[in-house]
């Protein structure tokens, strides 16, 4: 199959895909009788022009960094985990609840709290769907997938009839005390001395997560447990015959991987909304999978990869600010990103194959 | 409870049931060939837009369902390039073509009828009417007892799709289990190799599958849209293709079960719409519960401990003919 040279494959196989999937949106625009280059241009100025949009855009792709990473460590060891949204959901009931219930004496040791209640939080709701995969053989896309619609309901159990203060009709948890709120991205880089906009929530989290994408990479590539995951991913006899427990990395990735999708919360939960509300995810945990798919599972093509989608996201809420082009040419932008680099990855390798093949001979 | 409220909701029983069994059924066509569809609630959402714009562009429901099961063989089509011709992740595809209908009922609905995503109100003949049996409406009258007012109530009174979804229940058993075509379909989702040696088009059959999980799904959304209620609201499949998939599972790939698993789940639906919370006295079922309680019982299905569900053996792979 290595009929690719390897920055073919990275670079090239995404970024015509990624093309592929613009072309479309473009004829889409343009159907719905708008301009495809006055839409891309809105979009570009308003998630780059300035650095409040700019903050914008790294607010949304730290979201979509947790959730990518929770895909992929889960795909590492061939397990599709859909359930990102639940484990992010109820990782946000953790920091709600951690940010609600312990008086902490700092923001910074609240941040620690709700990493902590977060990851603890989403890794349980990946437990179980885990558990039933390797002990009862449950389908795990189904599993994750039902446990996402749970989630969903639990939630909005909790906030009407338990978190919801007395009073409020809103279905959405009291609000945080003011002294839990996290560092602005743009007050950490004044400190440095780099001007950047305060206005939007774009906050310590984005480095919490860099540092994570770093982590993942170091646990998959250079520990025990990590080659572990990719050989059970890889080659499933071939992993249990080298004396790894099915059973065991089943329940390591999920556990990873929703704890990773919980602490999705602490950036939108508390860096951003400051209070629970009942869809604080709103679909990172499935721009995750388009995200995991595009930076090719690995944990550096998955930060860059989060970032063009949060330039996307970003720059959707532009058009609708500025054109009469719904948001939702975003939605169909990430299916056709997740239809031709998740399912049709074949459609664009083999002529890219052949040209190589014709082409790159010499090699 | 009174009479005239259980009549009721068993009546809105079989109107929310119907867009799941057409789904479910679609669904067990796709699975039984081996091609996993978890975009049921795409193709749906897609139909039921479709079949709304059409409708009310054209001022025929017939016009609205064809355009309906188009738009839902589109998708389906799509599913299909993807997961049998170009061997790629069904789990993947699904979710792909989810995403797909969900942004472009909204990017169309938004520019063609400037209403933020959905299509004007269906007047009469726009929509399906409902069809009332005969004598319904004199048994129905003052005292006509349990038997008058089922008939009546419940099995009276819906639009012609509800009897549709209904007798595809026998049909899809007959040719499921009494016709080759059936035998070869149930065949290829668990051993496609040996259908392929007995001549027989694995690609074929496949996409026959698919292409009868697109008219189904076509059909489940022109009810959504044009039966259940009129006129199509953005993202008003509201997670019941997923229900669809979990009746499916519910019923471990037979049709009669899926009936059941449907009407159960529709059920489920019924009383969360009309009770809110149930008080039992002791305890008080939150509606969320209920309306959890599909999940639930499907991931309890899954578990296998109470009967196992195993699906079809070559579901979720692509045939790869030996060379």
């Amino acid at each position: 199959m290595d009929k690719l040279p390897r920055w073919a494959d990275v670079v090239l196989v995404p970024l015509i895909c990624l093309i592929i999937a613009f072309v479309f949106c473009g004829i889409l625009i343009a159907a719905i009788g708008q301009s495809p280059l006055q839409a891309i241009w809105i979009m570009i100025d308003g998630s780059f022009g300035s650095t409040n949009g700019l903050g914008y855009t790294l607010y949304y792709a730290t979201n979509f960094i947790f959730t990518g990473l929770a895909v992929s460590i889960a795909f590492q060891a061939s397990l599709f985990n859909i359930g990102g949204e639940g484990q992010a959901t109820l990782g946000g009931l953790g920091v709600a609840l951690s940010c609600l219930l312990i008086p902490w004496p700092h923001w910074s040791l609240a941040l620690l709290g709700s990493l902590a209640a977060g990851a603890a939080f989403g890794a349980a709701w990946g437990f179980l769907p885990a558990w039933l995969q390797a002990k009862r053989g449950s389908h795990i896309v189904i599993t994750t997938m039902m446990f996402n619609f749970i989630a969903y309901a639990l939630m909005n159990y909790v906030l009407v009839n338990l978190l919801r203060p007395m009073g409020s009709m809103d279905p959405a948890s009291a609000r945080f005390d003011k002294a839990y709120n996290l560092p602005k991205l743009g007050d950490i880089l004044g400190l440095v001395g780099i001007p950047f906009s305060s206005k939007n929530p774009a906050n310590i989290t984005f480095l919490i997560a860099i540092a994570l994408a770093v982590g993942v990479w170091a646990l998959l590539w250079h520990t025990r447990l990590g080659y572990a995951l990719r050989a059970f991913g890889k080659q499933e006899k071939a992993a249990l015959y080298a004396g790894i427990d099915p059973v065991k990395i089943t329940i390591y990735a999920l556990l990873l991987s929703g704890g990773i999708s919980g602490l999705m919360a602490v950036n939108a939960v508390q860096g951003a909304a400051h209070r629970l509300v009942l869809n604080s995810v709103e679909g990172a945990g499935f721009i995750g999978i388009a995200v995991a798919l595009m930076g090719r599972n690995h944990p550096f093509g998955i930060v860059i990869a989060s970032i063009l989608f949060g330039f996307l996201y970003e720059g959707g809420s532009q058009l609708a600010m500025g054109t009469t082009i719904p948001r939702e040419v975003i939605t169909v932008l990430q299916a056709l990103v997740i239809l031709f680099t998740g399912a049709l990855p074949y459609m664009v390798q083999k002529p890219l194959e052949h040209l190589f093949a014709k082409f790159g001979g010499a090699k | 409870m009174d009479l005239a409220s259980f009549l009721q909701i068993l009546d809105s029983t079989i109107r929310l049931a119907t867009p799941l069994l057409f789904a479910c059924l679609a669904g067990l066509f796709s699975e039984r060939a081996g091609v996993f569809d978890i975009g049921l609630e795409g193709k749906m959402l897609v139909a039921a837009f479709a079949a709304a714009a059409a409708s009310y562009a054209t001022g025929s429901v017939w016009v609205g369902v064809l355009a309906g099961i188009g738009a839902s063989c589109l998708f389906a089509a799509i599913h299909g390039l993807a997961s049998i011709t170009f061997r790629g992740n069904q789990l993947i595809s699904g979710v792909a073509v989810n995403f797909l209908a969900s942004g472009l009922t909204v990017v169309l609905g938004t520019s063609w009828f400037k209403l933020g995503g959905q299509t004007p109100a269906l007047v009469d003949g726009m929509r399906f009417a409902d069809i009332t049996f005969p004598f319904a409406t004199t048994a129905g009258q003052g005292d006509a007892g349990l038997v008058g007012g089922i008939y009546s109530h419940v099995l009276s009174g819906h639009s012609i799709l509800v009897y549709v979804a209904l007798a595809c229940v026998p049909l899809t058993w007959w040719v499921l289990y009494r016709t080759r075509f059936g035998l070869r379909l149930r065949a290829v989702g668990e051993n496609p190799a040996a259908v392929d040696t007995a001549g027989v088009s694995v690609t074929g059959l496949r996409y026959a599958a698919v292409g009868i999980t697109g008219v189904l799904c076509g059909l489940a959304g022109a009810y959504m849209s044009m039966g259940l209620s009129a006129g199509f609201l953005r993202e008003m499949t509201a997670g019941r293709g997923y229900i669809a998939l979990a009746a499916l599972i519910f019923a471990k790939w037979r049709p009669w079960y899926a009936l059941m698993a449907c009407l159960l789940f529709g059920l489920l639906d019924a009383v969360a719409i009309r009770f809110q919370n149930i008080d039992l006295g002791v305890l008080v079922i939150p509606v969320q519960f209920t309306q959890a309680l599909p999940y639930i019982l499907t991931v309890i299905i899954l578990a296998g401990f109470v009967g196992k569900a195993i699906p079809p053996r070559a579901g979720g792979e692509a045939y790869v003919k030996e060379r």
